[in-house]
């Protein structure tokens, strides 16, 4: 049975089983391989997208299961328009290999919807579950602070 | 001995060699000597093996794996220096898999001395056994030797590049090269004439390049010793960086491997029936010593995969993590393998009353590299080609192996470097790539996806060894008098050397006893043996490789013979450092001051110092703990390295971080047990790192006074492990002498 998916603004048919973790239908059927696959168990977050504005891990959620608008990490920004979050990663040369950095973003800006001025302590809460193997949690933080200023300042 | 004669024979005429052509490593002898691997497409010229040039304007081939230590910058960062090409306007590409693209840098591992005090004989014999990667071909990321091999013979690429541009101008001109100059992009010839590189490239390609050019000093760099915008910063945080499990085509199809979980064991027997009723299931491949899956989708493949029963067969080696434990500490008793330091006489030497004289022994675990992106790659084979796309480190050893598994010749096989989930040595392997080579042949004329799933990732890699050791200090007066060093594990040269020729090269293993035999410190007795535990679990290259438990064993060592002596442990190291090689004393000294080494301890907390000389480069590190209601934080961290040069000062700041994470990360709480011959670790939840909610605040401080220029992206990791212990000694009282620590600390989480 076909699902309809809202990907990044975007409808799509999708053909699969409803058991198909999201993290693979945006992959291996949609194409947008800027979502991460690194654990499929919820430990690493490197498949972080949202659903309605909410971080997810996208390889614990059924097909049948989505509940709402998906944005990825292509959504996001662009090369061309970059989210505050990726120009701040930008400013901050926070990628090393980069594997995990899609998961990292999206979790941080889920965290700066909800809390647009974070502490440390709130950034450590909030992105503790987004592994990273290279070891940019300076940047990560550093970032995050800067891009909660500029999207304060408008 | 007829044997080593010839051996030797072979290494003195390739010695002669290398120091009769003394230029040899100038781009215009690398053009006669080696084919240019470019083949230009329409509109393109290829200056040299490094520099394209079409109507859109300049590509440089940066020819090694980006896996996050930033060469896709500092590479063209070295082109761009010299060649006078605009930053925003360069593109950067890997290239294919070349013997062009030898890194000599490797070879400058290879001579059984210490880095740090070499002679001019020395300097000449690390030229001429740069050599041999170059006969072989060897194009490797490893090693911390991207930028050591790129410094000299880049900027030559770029400012022959430029030269030949701006003779090729001349001509159009009439004018004399002398009255010419370069900027962004562009030959610059009196009265405002401009002419483009692109509009240029065509008459220069038929210009021989001179021979060698003056390099601009450094005191006219405007790339070169400044942070540069990374230029794969903008597609890593936008999610258009592809990588090897990115790689889509049109009709692919997506596959996993299961393969026997005990390394190197037998499939006696499956039954796929279930499996292939599965939905989205095309095939199932018998791959000998397991199957793959190939299906419509990743998941469905992976989950159909695991639906297989499957019968294997024994593990080639003893089944628990026990038993091979006791095969290393009894490799401990037996004859040397390598006695690469030995100076005094630790055996005879006269012990007096007043000596203290020290033991200790030390164990640490197997480790796996847990890259972020697990093993993958796509592969498509269509009867006579074989193409592949992956992130490797080794992509001309990938292509041979791929070949003779699907009976292809080298020559018809390409592999395509994409961006690396992490690599950390595991991907100079190449087991990934030729599973997805035979996976593509079953599947002949279809593209396929090839990517393993995070367990089958952690529980078939090529680990880093456990190893033992066990050491013996004399102290006198306060000073080092003696230290004997005798250390046990499996041999990853010889091992991946024999996956790779069929033979394990004679001779000392220097990579065994690395990061203990080679410390620049003045002890008047100091031996250092290296015992070889013949087990046959995969074993490879891990971040630093024998550093990474030598320098555990050695500095924490030093640190309990500082202690027994009465001494301050940074002062004890400093004394040690300062007359063997004043660069390390340099960065001790520096991470004393910065950490405030000598003020006293804030109640509650503790600090451990370490310092490793490796891969070129001494790293001091100073960890700062604190006792957080009997768990243990890491709060502080500082960091200072000697790399001779700074080429890009942020990204070096970020490897040696990244490094002392990695490290930090292991000795906290990895470990690869063995129960039934099969990996107890299955994922991120029993193999966790170092999380955000962990990290101490790391400041980092550059150093350039040495005269070489020194790796940045492993030299950090070895020194993690003892500072840290160091730091918990300091803070509790008790000296930790077996990692993981997670099995007598509690951390805070």
């Amino acid at each position: 049975m076909a699902t309809i998916l809202t990907v990044n603004g975007t409808e799509h048919r999708v053909d699969l089983p409803d058991d198909v973790p999201l993290l693979w239908v945006l992959r291996d059927e949609i194409g947008l391989t800027g979502t991460k696959y690194g654990c499929g168990v919820a430990a690493c977050g490197a498949c972080t997208v949202q659903i309605d504005g909410e971080a997810v891990r996208s390889c614990q959620v059924a097909l049948a299961d989505v509940w709402g608008e998906i944005t990825t990490i292509e959504g996001l920004g662009n090369p061309q328009a970059l989210h505050a979050l990726q120009a701040a990663w930008v400013t901050h040369q926070v990628a090393q290999c980069g594997y995990c950095q899609s998961g990292q973003i999206m979790q941080a800006a889920s965290l700066l919807a909800r809390t647009p001025e974070p502490t440390d302590a709130d950034i450590d809460a909030a992105m503790s579950g987004n592994l990273c193997r290279c070891g940019t949690y300076p940047r990560i933080r550093a970032a995050i602070h800067d891009a909660a200023r500029a999207l304060q300042e408008g | 001995m007829a044997n080593w004669g010839k051996i030797a024979r072979r290494s003195f005429l390739i010695g002669s060699a290398a120091v009769a052509g003394g230029v040899a490593f100038g781009v215009w002898q690398y053009r006669r000597a080696l084919p240019n691997p470019l083949q230009p497409g329409e509109g393109e010229v290829a200056l040299n093996p490094w520099i394209i040039i079409d109507r859109e304007g300049v590509k440089l081939v940066a020819a090694r794996a980006e896996m996050g230590q930033g060469v896709y910058t500092t590479l063209p960062a070295l082109l761009a220096e010299e060649l006078d090409v605009a930053w925003e306007d360069v593109r950067v590409i890997h290239g294919p898999a070349a013997q062009a693209y030898y890194n000599a840098g490797l070879m400058s591992h290879a001579l059984p001395s210490t880095d740090y005090d070499r002679t001019a004989w020395q300097e000449m014999m690390v030229e001429a056994m740069s050599v041999l990667p170059k006969m072989i071909g060897l194009q490797v990321t490893g090693g911390s030797t991207s930028t050591l091999d790129a410094y000299e013979k880049l900027r030559q690429a770029g400012a022959t590049a430029r030269e030949v541009l701006k003779q090729a101008a001349a001509a159009r001109l009439v004018l004399p090269v002398e009255a010419l100059s370069t900027e962004n992009g562009r030959v610059i010839a009196p009265g405002g004439i401009e002419l483009t590189y692109a509009e240029l490239a065509e008459d220069a390609a038929g210009i021989d390049p001179p021979r060698r050019v003056a390099l601009r000093p450094a005191s006219s760099w405007k790339y070169l010793g400044r942070a540069m915008p990374r230029l794969d910063m903008v597609e890593k945080v936008t999610g258009r960086a592809e990588f090897g499990i990115d790689k889509r085509l049109p009709g692919m199809r997506f596959a996993t491997v299961r393969m026997c979980p005990r390394l190197g064991g037998a499939m006696r027997a499956f039954d796929a029936s279930a499996a292939v009723a599965m939905p989205g299931v095309e095939r199932v491949i018998d791959l000998g010593t397991g199957i793959a899956v190939v299906a419509t989708n990743t998941w469905l493949a992976m989950r159909a995969v695991e639906a297989v029963e499957i019968e294997w067969g024994p593990a080639p080696y003893p089944e628990t993590s026990e038993a091979l434990m006791e095969v290393i500490r009894t490799a401990l008793e037996g004859e040397a393998n390598s006695t690469l330091r030995d100076e005094g006489d630790v055996e005879r030497m006269e012990i007096q009353p007043a000596d203290r004289v020290i033991e200790a022994e030390y164990t640490v675990p197997w480790l796996a590299h847990a890259t972020m992106e697990p093993m993958s790659a796509a592969a498509h084979f269509t009867g006579d080609r074989l193409e592949i796309w992956t992130g490797s480190q080794a992509p001309g050893f990938a292509e041979e192996a791929a070949a003779r598994a699907v009976g292809l010749e080298p020559e018809q096989v390409s592999c395509h470097v994409t961006y690396l989930g992490g690599g950390f040595g595991r991907r100079g392997e190449y087991d990934f790539v030729v599973l997805a080579a035979r996976v593509a042949q079953a599947m002949a004329g279809t593209p396929v996806q090839v990517t393993w799933s995070r367990e089958e990732d952690m529980r078939h890699d090529f680990y880093r060894p456990a190893a033992a050791a066990r050491m013996r200090g004399v102290i006198r007066n306060g000073f080092a008098h003696a230290l004997e060093g005798r250390v046990a594990a499996p041999s990853v040269t010889r091992q991946s050397m024999a996956r790779l020729t069929g033979s394990a090269p004679p001779g000392p293993d220097k990579g065994h006893v690395e990061g203990m035999f080679n410390q620049p410190y003045a002890i008047p007795n100091y031996r250092v043996t290296g015992h070889l535990a013949e087990l046959s679990v995969p074993v490879g290259f891990w971040r630093s490789v024998g550093n990474s438990f030598n320098g555990f064993f050695m500095e924490s060592f030093i640190d309990e013979m500082a202690l027994a002596g009465g001494r301050d442990p940074l002062g004890f190291r400093l004394e040690l450092a300062r007359n063997e090689n004043a660069p390390t004393a340099g960065v001790l000294e520096a991470v004393a001051e910065m950490s405030g080494w000598s003020a006293p301890r804030a109640e509650g907390t503790g600090m451990g110092v370490a310092m490793t000389h490796s891969f070129h480069t001494p790293v001091a590190v100073v960890v700062e703990v604190a006792d957080r209601g009997g768990e243990i934080a890491l709060t502080r961290a500082w960091i200072a390295c000697d790399v001779g040069t700074a080429l890009d000062p942020s990204i070096i700041e970020a490897q040696m971080v990244g490094g002392l994470v990695y490290g930090l990360s292991a000795a906290m709480m990895e470990e690869i047990s063995f129960a039934g011959g099969e990996v107890e670790q299955w994922n991120y939840p029993d193999y966790d790192a170092l999380r955000m909610g962990q990290m101490p605040e790391v400041e980092v401080r550059i150093l350039e006074t040495q005269g070489h220029i020194g790796g940045v992206g492993e030299p950090a990791t070895p020194p993690a492990a003892p500072a840290l212990t160091n730091a918990i000694f300091d803070l509790t009282g008790e000296r930790i002498r077996d990692l993981p620590l997670n099995r007598r600390v509690r951390f805070v989480i």
